[in-house]
């Protein structure tokens, strides 16, 4: 059986945990799903879930636990918001910023529009695989730039927002908003992977 | 192009669930914020004066100064909260318009109103509020809060408040899972003055509907450690930092203990020659006036 972990040291990882659990009912796929805390975690994985949180807490913690070379091998890693701040090769900001897995060939700002109130948000975003879905930003970084291997498969208001790049034989989703809160269809193509 | 709904409730609730597994560190100027962030802290809470100095000084205790939180808002990336007074919606206006991303409304502060708290649907930003058991909880979230935290004992450095709280949320609503009836549902709701349906929602999950905290008198790793055994989402450490001898270092070590709150071994490696924590005080020896935990219930 296939093993996906979702990386649990900060952020809402349980949200990913469950929509993992219920993207492989839909696919009718037996799919173990774990937590992963620690460098052993990393073990047999088939693929990993950076989830959404405080990317300048999750950096520290997975350089704590000595796990970032081990996440770096995985065969497929899907990061959401601040999992694709830890997966991005360049990060611009004002503050003092080291790319941390620098695996994913964009470039991207961190908390464009400021605080909570300004930057977080409901709408409906189109998508080139899954139609048209209902999505939660969440003070959410803005992709500026993507390598010529990557694809767009969503942009909100001219920017991608969700992005996919197979580098080598390795397979890596990220978006700047959270599927993991409102629908399962990420998920089940990052399964399918 | 599509059209954005801001400060909707899932929106609010949303970033509280972002912050799980975190700490949020009390601050009072942009370089304990810096300390607080390097540190690992998901968030920091601004303020004048900690807990254990409101406690010491007495009087009022307000608002912080918007210089302050602005301050605070330049020198960090994290989230920042702050904190207003029970009842004091003006106050709550204004931290809004500062551009803060969560307001605390809050029992260490001096409540403003002795009757009502702030009604949270009318605001965009999103709320944090205190609780000592299922009821207070719950009343909160109807009132809006997309985030409940305990009371504890705030500037006490004791856990054992904390303790009680979280224990009183999670004994009332196993209770009532196990076996309560229709009837007894609507009685207990009723009891506590809240919507039926908020009560069923929150027994159908087991749990609270949105990110609780602990909060009020951690002070060290193993403090940390036994909250979130007991089921929190995560933690906030006020005077428990910056009114200890090492700050840096008790700071990372809350951090990574929050995270690894089940590893024994690793917990004893956080909590080894950490210097002196907070000075602290015996709750049992405190006037019941004293207890911030009594306002705002």
């Amino acid at each position: 059986m296939k093993r996906i972990g979702v990386l649990a040291l900060q952020g809402g990882s349980a949200e990913h945990v469950y929509a993992l659990g219920e993207a492989a009912k839909k696919l009718k796929m037996t799919v173990e799903v774990c937590e992963v805390r620690k460098k052993e975690d990393l073990a047999d994985l088939d693929g990993i879930v950076l989830p959404g949180g405080e990317s300048t807490a999750q950096g520290k913690l997975i350089e704590d636990a000595g796990m970032a070379d081990g996440i770096r091998k995985i065969r497929k890693i899907f990061g959401t918001c601040a999992g694709l701040i830890l997966l991005a090769r360049a990060i611009e900001s004002g503050f003092e910023e080291t790319s941390h897995l620098g695996l994913l060939d964009v470039s991207l700002h961190r908390n464009t529009f400021g605080s909570q109130v300004r930057a977080s948000f409901e709408t409906k975003l189109e998508t080139t695989k899954f139609g048209t879905l209902d999505v939660i930003f969440i003070r959410p970084p803005t992709i500026l730039d993507v390598g010529k291997s990557v694809s767009v498969l969503a942009k909100f208001e001219r920017m991608p927002a969700a992005v996919y790049q197979k580098r080598g034989s390795q397979h890596l989703l990220a978006t700047t908003f959270h599927p993991e809160l409102t629908t399962t269809k990420f998920h089940e193509y990052f399964l399918k992977l | 192009m599509a059209s954005k709904a801001y400060g909707s409730f899932a929106v609010k609730a949303g970033l509280a669930q972002m912050l799980k597994g975190g700490v949020i560190m009390d601050v009072v100027n942009s370089q304990q914020a810096k300390i607080a962030e390097d540190a690992g802290a998901v968030a920091v809470m601004a303020l004048e004066r900690v807990p254990a100095d409101i406690r010491r000084d007495g009087g009022v205790a307000r608002m912080a100064d918007p210089r302050i939180v602005k301050e605070i808002l330049g020198a960090v990336s994290i989230p920042v909260m702050a904190k207003c007074r029970i009842g004091h919606f003006a106050e709550a206006q204004v931290l809004e318009s500062l551009g803060v991303d969560y307001v605390d409304e809050s029992e260490v502060l001096t409540p403003a109103d002795e009757e009502h708290h702030v009604n949270k649907w009318d605001f965009a930003v999103p709320f944090v509020c205190g609780c000592r058991n299922l009821g207070e909880a719950l009343r909160r979230v109807a009132e809006g809060a997309a985030m409940i935290r305990t009371k504890g004992e705030a500037g006490t450095g004791n856990i054992v408040e904390a303790v009680g709280h979280i224990r009183a949320v999670n004994d009332e609503i196993a209770m009532l899972s196990s076996g309560a009836r229709g009837a007894e549902v609507t009685r207990a709701a009723k009891e506590m003055r809240v919507p039926e349906e908020l009560l069923n929602r929150t027994l159908e999950l087991g749990r609270l509907p949105v990110v609780n905290f602990a909060a009020g008198g951690i002070a060290t790793p193993a403090d940390a450690a036994l909250c979130m055994q007991l089921g929190c989402d995560g933690v906030f450490v006020g005077s428990g930092i910056f009114k200890s001898s090492d700050p840096e270092r008790r700071a990372e070590a809350i951090v990574r203990s929050v995270s690894h709150y089940n590893d024994p071994a690793y917990l004893a490696k956080m909590s080894e020659g950490l210097g002196e924590p907070m000075q602290s005080l015996d709750v049992r020896s405190m006037d019941e006036k004293q207890k911030f935990a009594n306002r705002g219930i």
